[in-house]
Formats: structure tokens, sequence, C-alpha cells
């Protein structure tokens, strides 16, 4: 940390799973600095690769988003030793917070713009790979910002656009249960807007076959 | 009407469910009481002679074996058939012949002693019966065994999955690289158990893919790699074991550890057949730890599939006032852990 210069009044503002999240003042602009702290659990070496390799690729995807089309935070430095990413700290809410508590038309409306997002990302060539709605931030504009692509790939295989979707559906299903259903629909509707339907079609083709795979799935044949 | 006439003054020590488990490879029957002893935990194994689970061959086996295993249970906990207010079995998910001889088996139990049957969820069962041997009370569960690995937590009546495998159970994953290694399957020594053994005299670690999708994981590349890296020749067998355990471990824990940053939940579980390793132990108590989160592992003895955890879970499940009428206990193949209510949580 202490190579992170021009740093004032750094605080702890989430530990998540993978890395903690300070904010800070960095010449004078409210940041996230974003440190993949190691993890005691994985093997030295193991780790190390892990966390330089999603420290160096996370930006990078950020960056490709945009050109796609989808807000992300300003990156302004990459620190990779220290695994750290100081970027621009985004004002507002996740949606997981917003999305059960707003009316059923404007919830449909935010998972409308969820799916035209991911669409834009897929045309681009681009997979989030942890897409939840702890992962989308609404700014008080209403406008979705995409964080988190440190599990993310430059990829336009249906492969991993299909699993992609799968993740969001799992997310839905496990966080907002009581509505997943029309949530999804209304991701999908949004999906197919931006894709068209031919394109969109095969994705939930391969979204169904995905689910096949997995271990005691009504969908899934003897 | 049938609870009702039953529903007499004996107090929940001297109620008993017996319970009846045969979703895979394992006949196991377990008595307990309803305030949660377990009197008796009887079973017996199929092995294989060769390759993994031949679902006809682990059916023959459990109805060759059913008899003598049930009155080993019944002997141990010192009880008559007559004495028994439940019979509980092991519904799904499973192997469907191997499933379809234990809920014949109680079937016939409950028709001949005349009290209710309950179908119990096989994942349902694992985590609770964690739960009651080990104390923890709303955790954040992994099950891993040879048929599953899954991230799960209870929310709003059910078992919710935050995230499960993509394709093969961890188990699954262990037992056939131990298979392509030329390991066999001893009593007493399962092949998941011969990996870690191996593991622990290799130290150099092999590059393997860790592939980590969102809350999910996918196992199957890494099989292969770990085979393919085997076959080659320029690695030790203790060192593939010891790096496919590490890439493996560390896959499932990353992900318990988003489900737990995710739910805030304080206690940890690891419960399910692969809950016997010691390597993936230590690395979900670190994970615990760091989260000041406490953790649990399931004792040994009910890590493996076991009848015991089928008849608590029964127990629950029938104070609650869930049997399972007889032209409905058909077995569940694929009854996935969230499609079942479990009102005995508030």
């Amino acid at each position: 940390m202490d190579t992170i210069d021009k740093i004032d009044s750094t605080k702890l503002f989430k530990k998540g799973a993978e890395a903690s999240l300070f904010l800070a003042d960095w010449y004078e602009r409210k940041v996230i600095i974003k440190l993949r702290v190691p993890k005691k659990y994985r093997h030295e070496t193991l780790d190390l690769q892990i966390r330089s390799y999603r420290t160096v690729h996370e930006p990078q995807l950020m960056h490709e988003a945009k050109k796609a089309g989808v807000a992300t935070p300003l990156i302004y430095l990459v620190k990779v030793p220290e695994s750290a990413i100081i970027m621009e700290y985004i004002e507002g809410q996740q949606l997981k917070q917003v999305l059960n508590k707003v009316p059923k038309q404007e919830r449909h409306e935010l998972c409308f713009k969820i799916g035209e997002s991911i669409a834009k990302l897929h045309s681009y060539g681009l997979i989030h790979g942890d897409l939840t709605t702890s992962n989308m931030i609404l700014n008080p504009n209403g406008k979705i910002f995409f964080i988190d692509f440190g599990l993310g790939e430059k990829n336009s295989e249906l492969e991993a656009q299909g699993v992609d979707l799968h993740l969001l559906k799992r997310a839905l299903q496990s966080t907002h249960y009581q509505f997943w259903e029309e949530n999804l629909h209304s991701v999908l509707c949004g999906y197919t807007s931006v894709l068209g339907v031919q394109i969109a079609e095969k994705v939930y083709e391969k979204i169904r076959e995905i689910e096949k795979r997995g271990r005691y799935v009504e969908e899934r044949k003897q | 009407m049938l609870i009702a006439m039953r529903k007499t003054k004996k107090d929940d020590s001297s109620k008993y469910c017996l319970g009846i488990e045969s979703s895979a490879d394992d006949f196991g029957v377990g008595i307990v009481t309803f305030n949660g002893d377990i009197l008796a935990n009887k079973s017996d194994s199929y092995i294989p002679l060769e390759g993994g689970i031949h679902p006809r061959e682990a059916a023959r086996h459990h109805a060759e074996v059913a008899d003598k295993v049930l009155k080993d249970a019944l002997s141990k906990a010192g009880i008559k058939p007559s004495e028994l207010s439940v019979i509980a079995f092991s519904q799904g998910p499973g192997l469907g012949p191997s499933l379809r001889t234990g809920a014949t088996v109680s079937r016939a139990l409950a028709s001949y002693v005349e009290v209710p049957l309950v179908g119990v969820n096989h994942s349902v069962a694992h985590i609770e019966i964690g739960k009651l041997k080990t104390g923890a009370h709303d955790p954040i569960t992994l099950y891993a065994s040879g048929g599953n690995t899954m991230v799960t937590a209870f929310e709003s009546g059910r078992y919710r999955v935050f995230g499960e495998t993509l394709d093969i159970a961890l188990g699954n994953c262990l037992d056939v690289f131990a298979r392509e290694a030329g390991l066999k399957h001893k009593k007493g020594l399962p092949l998941g158990a011969a990996v870690e053994l191996l593991a622990a005299k290799g130290g150099k670690l092999v590059s393997l893919p860790y592939v980590v999708k969102g809350m999910d994981l996918s196992l199957s590349g890494l099989l292969t790699a770990a085979t393919a890296a085997l076959k080659k020749g320029d690695c030790m067998l203790e060192d593939v074991c010891y790096s496919l355990q590490e890439h493996a471990f560390s896959m499932v824990t990353e992900v318990t550890e988003r489900a737990l940053a995710h739910t805030e939940k304080k206690e940890v579980l690891l419960t399910g057949g692969v809950a016997a390793n010691k390597r993936l132990q230590s690395m979900l108590a670190l994970i615990a730890e760091e989260h000041e989160a406490k953790f649990n592992v399931v004792p040994l003895e009910f890590a493996t599939d076991n009848g015991a955890m089928i008849a608590w879970t029964g127990t629950l499940a029938y104070r609650h006032g869930l049997v399972t009428p007889i032209d409905k206990s058909y077995v569940k193949l694929r009854w996935r852990v969230d499609k079942v209510d479990v009102p005995w949580i508030q």
C-alpha cells in the first residue's frame, strides 16, 4: 500500500471475498482502491498467478466494455506487484439492494437495461464472468455501471455467452427468488432487443444445453 | 388422520425414526430418537471390482444386504420394529436402481409396521446431519461428495444454491483421476482418501486449469489436464495428486468464500464425503477465520452417505406434518435441494 502514492484518508469500504475495496482521496478525486489480498488457503504460486492475472485483465476488460457502450468506472492506475487497481468511485447503489425494493414497472425496466448491456458486451466479444446484481451499480441518473470484471475474458464463443447468462439466472434465483422468472424475462427481452431474435435464440439454446450438463437438473435426460 | 392417531404421550426420547439411505454405493440404516440421539448407524458399501459404480450392480448389492443391515441397526438400537414411529427414506437425488431398492424396502417396512413414510431429500439430509452433529445453526454449507458439489444457505423457506459445479462433482473428479492413475478402491480406504495420502507426499505444484465462473466452478477440464499430466510421464503421481487437490480445493474454497461474503452468514459447514479431506478442511477453516465465521465440519461417520442423516431429517419433516403417501413415494433422480421446502427452519 505504501507504494501507492498520494492517498489520503484511506478507509475500508467493502471487504469482498476476492478483494478489499478502500475508499480514498487521490489527487482530489474520490477513488476506489481495489486490492486483491493474498489468500492464505491457496498455494503461494497459484495465488500470485491468479491475483496478477485478474489484476491485469480486469482494467483491460473494463476499458473494452466502454468501447462496447457499457458504463464502467474509469481506471486511474494499475499496480500489478501489489495486485492493486485505483479506479473512479461511482456514486450510487448496488442493484442487489435496489431490485427487490422498486415497483414492478421500474424493476422490469432495470432488468431490461441489464439485458441490453450484457448483449452489448457479448456482441463486442466480451464475457463479464461474474454477472450478479452485486456487480452492477445504479447511479442517481439511472445509469447502470458494470464492475468486477476480474473473472471476465475476451471470448466470442456461444458457450461463454451462455455460461455468462446462466450465471445471471442463478444469481436472480438465489438473491431475488421472489420474482426471478419475470426479472429474467425482462433481462432476456433487453438482450434480444440488441442482438436480434436469431442470435439471441442461439444463446438461449446454449443455456439450456449448459443446464443439462449440470448434476440433478430436471431438464437433463437420462 | 394417521398422524393424529399416532400422537401419544410418549416424550421425544422414546419416539424413534428409522432412515434408509441407498442413493449410490452405500446401503445405510440409521435409527434416531425424535430429539436427535443417534441410536444406530449401520451400512454396507458396494465396492466395484473395477471402474465406477455400476447402478444395477449397486442395486443388487443393496437388495442382498438390506435384511442384514436392518437387523444390525435394530439390534444396535435395542428396539423392535413395532416401536418405530416413522420410516424415512432417501427419495433422491441419486442413481435410479439404487434409490428404488431403498424405497422398496422402506415401503415394505412402513406397511408392515403400519407407520407413516417420509421421503427425504438426500442433499438436505447431508446439511441437516452436519448441523445436528456440529451445532451449526444457520451456516453457509459446502456439500461436496461423489455426486454433488454445491454451496448452499437457508433463505426464505428453502436451502438456496449459491454456487455449484457446472459439470462433475468434486468427489467424482478425485475418484476418476485415482482410477486413471491405477489406484484401487479398498474397504476402509476410498479413492479420495488414497489421493489425499499421495498428495501429502507431493509438494511440487504442476500448473493445471483453475476455472471459477462467478459463484460456479468447472472441474472437468481440471480432471482432463491432471490425467494428461500424469500420462505424459514427466510428473510424479504424488505431485499430480497434490496439484489436483490444490487447484480443485482452492476453487471450491473461493466459491464458498464468495457466498460467505455475499450472504454475510457467521458459520461455515463442510459436509459430504469429501469433508473427510484434511486439506479441504484447513482451507475452509482459513476463510471462515477471515470472515469471522465459525468453521464446522461433519464428523467422518456422518460425512459419507449414511442412514442416520435420513432418519434425522425424516424426524424433522415428520414433526412438521410432512409424510409421503405410498402412491407418492416414487424416487426422484434429479431432485434439487432448492426444490425442497424445509418448514422446520424459521
